[in-house]
């Protein structure tokens, strides 16, 4: 046997158990399945999407049970478009190609798809926004480009426009709203918290920081400054902690402050990390055995994230019960253009677009304005 | 998630070996297939384009429709394209003839500079140098402490001074020649390719500095924007070569494919991880084969040496391999794999697992029920599972919550596998890469058994 290199027998022993795993599905699929394997069937995505849109209205509902003021967040009225200006000067619109054309042929197509493609909304999402633009050419509705590009703006608009993008406080509760902050490394989750907290402090609510990042370096000094900027009052644990204990302390020292609002930072992680998704598990499920309640999970994602964000949009929100987006740093050359699959595909809401490096610069997130400066 | 190159021509050749010769059009089909594999792994379209051109040439001239496998062949082909476009001159460090060595790190914001910055002194380290770190990113609150803590941690010097960044680079590079480091990193903030102002201050840093190697570090996640970000970087600094950050989560990772083909720089390093020593030279055949969702063995490798104990898991392939392995080690392996992660991951890192088995995504419930039935069964029964006859199966069924019918399931694989495994390892033990048909493996994972270099 020692011929065979380690590296085989490890493959061999995945194998094993893969082919395996996957024999007994296949053996359901020939024959009715047994009750119990049946439970065991794994979830499929549809299931998924189901259950995140039922547990989400579930939410939806008792919020509203309670009497909720909900508040938007107040700020500076800052457009989309004008901030991106910058970026589509210097890159020019994707789509003028299709408009200098003056009737729709094969390549008006090729570019509107390359256009859409360049915004990072995905091959598929693509292709599902111009199979209807396509049959209404057909049939004549569309004659121009410009109707054709009109269409395509008010559609994708169509998707994202009945939404509810409020950020959850619920004042009726007892203790303190949290508002929990998730998100892959390097996302923006601590500058998100940061700005949210300026524009709720200047809401008049009180707000108090967890530094539930206790694994990168210097996370917690850089909460602490902006706690120090936005005048939030921040419970730190020591690097290395438990970030669960360390956002529990903080919800049960905000709740004997009388502090309205917890913002709790964690530590960002990559999806795939099984072990570092149960841990976010336990300080979604910690978080709230305290004297708080969750009413805010959101999931920061980086305006230059492709395809991937879909994936981390999908696993944060099985751990976590994502309620909305946050998109960052919109004010780049980058798009974004995945969170359209990911809120109409998952349910998600965006909720915050992150337009810079100030404080006034994280906004409501506007689905017109966002289609417009898709391209 | 997404479909591997292998599902999406595995479809498109089913019908066209029917018919045994390629069209033009049928040559298309498949360049299209090909062409959504690589923009779902967000390979930049201006890219995608023109490797599907080179690919199209290729597949006219090699005749596939000939070959046994036309599927298979071109999926060498686009691999090969691929890793011929990722490798190519590969970068080597030239230290200073006067130290020291200037490396200049720069990046959009959270691509992950400052802890790239670190590992990258780390590997210097590593390989006999005395680096320094610089703090320039006076930006981001407590991006200094960051790189303090994490320099601690390392042992390497971290030299910063609050103000100007352009400055605090020079003086490092002062405080450097000074204690006589011969390796100087400078991190810098993290910045927008579009914002003019930090481009100039990036461009000032370099030019007070005067670097040997400017790092672009780029997080593999990264969409269609990768190349526009990458050309004004290149622009302004010059880039020597790309950092890929990130790459241990399941992005496909098509961003270096793009960059590569874009400033035609090497990608010099990629990080892997959270500790400091996740920072290796970069793969080119890895990254191809997982940009086209081709599964990622030597990553798969690699984490199961993490969880499995050599000698453990040894004794247990020796017993497979002869037939030897019963209810009470597959358990035991059961609960290895568990700790590598969700089974649907592990998965996805197979190559040739085909799309019926991905849509099926195996639960790790499963496990739990599989676990639990064995559990229930004696010592006697999981050695000889041969024995467990009608009353038996009723009290195992009992024992685990189960039905009858999951016990008979679990017993008949087992002894399906017992089998296949015992054919396995008579290939293994022979070398053979052309073995029959095994049951059950796929193609590709069989070759990818056969062909592995013997030692490691």
């Amino acid at each position: 046997m020692n011929n065979i290199s380690l590296p085989i027998i490890f493959l061999v022993l995945a194998v094993v158990v893969l082919v395996f795993g996957f024999g007994v599905v296949w053996l359901n699929r020939r024959k009715p399945a047994a009750p119990v394997v049946q439970r065991a069937t794994p979830i499929t995505k549809t299931a998924v999407v189901e259950k995140l849109v039922a547990e989400k209205v579930v939410v939806e509902e008792a919020v509203e049970e309670v009497a909720v003021t909900e508040v938007v967040a107040v700020v500076e009225k800052a457009s989309v478009r004008d901030r991106l200006s910058k970026a589509r000067s210097a890159f020019g619109g994707a789509v003028t190609s299709v408009l200098t054309r003056s009737e729709i042929s094969d390549t008006t197509w090729d570019e509107l798809e390359e256009a859409l493609l360049r915004a990072d909304v995905g091959v598929r999402v693509a292709q599902e926004l111009m199979q209807p633009l396509r049959a209404r050419v057909k049939s004549k509705e569309i004659v121009s480009p410009q109707q054709l590009i009109d269409a395509l703006r008010q559609d994708m608009s169509a998707h994202l426009v009945s939404t509810d993008r409020e950020l959850r406080f619920d004042a009726t509760i007892e203790g303190p709203n949290i508002w929990l902050m998730v998100g892959v490394n390097g996302a923006g989750k601590t500058t998100s918290i940061g700005k949210i907290s300026a524009q709720q402090t200047a809401l008049g609510r009180t707000v108090m920081m967890a530094a539930g990042d206790t694994f990168r370096a210097a996370a917690g000094e850089q909460l602490a400054t902006w706690a120090e900027r936005s005048g939030a009052e921040i419970i730190r644990g020591a690097e290395g902690g438990d970030p669960s204990s360390v956002i529990f302390d903080a919800v049960q020292a905000a709740n004997a402050r009388n502090i309205d609002l917890v913002l709790a930072d964690t530590a960002g992680r990559l999806q795939s990390n099984t072990n570092l998704m149960e841990e976010l598990r336990k300080v979604r499920r910690v978080a709230e055995k305290g004297a708080g309640t969750v009413t805010e999970v959101l999931l920061v994602i980086d305006a230059t994230t492709g395809q991937n964000g879909l994936s981390q949009a999908r696993v944060f929100a099985e751990a976590t019960q994502v309620t909305g987006i946050v998109l960052t740093k919109l004010d780049g050359s980058a798009k974004g253009g995945i969170v359209f699959a990911i809120e109409t595909e998952l349910g998600i809401p965006i909720k915050l677009v992150g337009l810079g490096e100030t404080i006034t610069d994280l906004v409501a997130f506007n689905p017109i304005e966002f289609v417009d400066a898709l391209f | 998630m997404f479909d591997s190159l292998g599902d999406r021509l595995g479809g498109v050749f089913k019908r066209l070996r029917a018919k045994g010769r390629l069209t033009e059009a049928d040559v298309n089909e498949m360049l299209g297939e090909i062409r959504t594999a690589l923009l779902e792994a967000d390979v930049n379209i201006g890219v995608v384009r023109n490797v599907v051109e080179r690919i199209r040439v290729q597949a006219i001239g090699a005749k596939v429709a000939e070959a046994l496998d036309p599927g298979q062949q071109i999926i060498k082909i686009v691999n090969a394209e691929l890793v011929a476009m990722l490798g190519g001159e590969t970068l080597k460090i030239a230290y200073a003839s006067q130290p020291p060595t200037v490396v200049l790190m720069a990046g959009l914001q959270g691509s992950g500079k400052t802890t790239s910055a670190a590992k990258l002194a780390a590997w210097f380290k590593a390989q006999g140098r005395n680096p320094m770190l610089v703090g320039a990113d006076l930006q981001r609150p407590a991006a200094v402490e960051q790189l303090k803590v994490l320099g601690a941690q390392i042992n390497v010097p971290v030299f910063s001074a609050p103000g100007d960044p352009v400055a605090t680079a020079a003086a490092g590079l002062a405080e450097a020649k000074r204690i006589g480091r011969d390796v100087l990193i400078v991190d810098t903030a993290g910045r927008l390719a579009i914002d003019a102002e930090m481009m100039q201050q990036v461009s000032d840093i370099s030019a007070a500095v005067k670097p040997d190697y400017t790092f672009l570090v780029v997080d593999a996640m990264t969409g269609q924007d990768a190349v526009t970000v990458a050309k004004a970087f290149d622009e302004t600094l010059s880039i020597s070569a790309v950092i890929l950050s990130k790459l241990d989560g399941d992005a496909r990772g098509g961003a270096a494919l793009s960059v590569k083909e874009v400033i035609g720089k090497p990608i010099a390093f990629a990080a892997t991880g959270e500790k400091m020593d996740a920072f290796e030279q970069f793969h080119p055949d890895r990254m191809a084969s997982r940009i086209l969702g081709m599964g990622d063995v030597l990553t798969l490798i690699e984490q199961a040496e993490k969880v499995f104990e050599k000698e453990q898991a040894e004794a247990a392939a020796a017993k497979m391999f002869e037939g030897e392995f019963t209810l009470d080690d597959f358990l035991d392996q059961l609960q290895q794999i568990k700790k590598m992660g969700s089974l649907t991951n592990v998965m996805g890192m197979l190559p040739g697992v085909t799309k019926e088995m991905k849509n099926a995504q195996i639960s790790d419930d499963m496990l739990t029920v599989t676990e639990a039935i064995i559990y229930s069964m004696t010592t006697e029964e999981r050695r000889k599972p041969e024995i467990i006859n009608g009353s038996r199966r009723t009290r195992i069924a009992k024992g685990s919550g189960t039905q009858v019918s999951d016990v008979n399931k679990l017993v008949k694989q087992f002894s399906e596998m017992q089998k296949m495994m015992k054919r396995m390892g008579g290939m293994a033990g022979k070398g053979g890469k052309k073995g029959g048909p095994m049951a059950g493996i796929p193609a590709d994972l069989a070759a990818a058994l056969g062909s592995r270099p013997g030692s490691r």
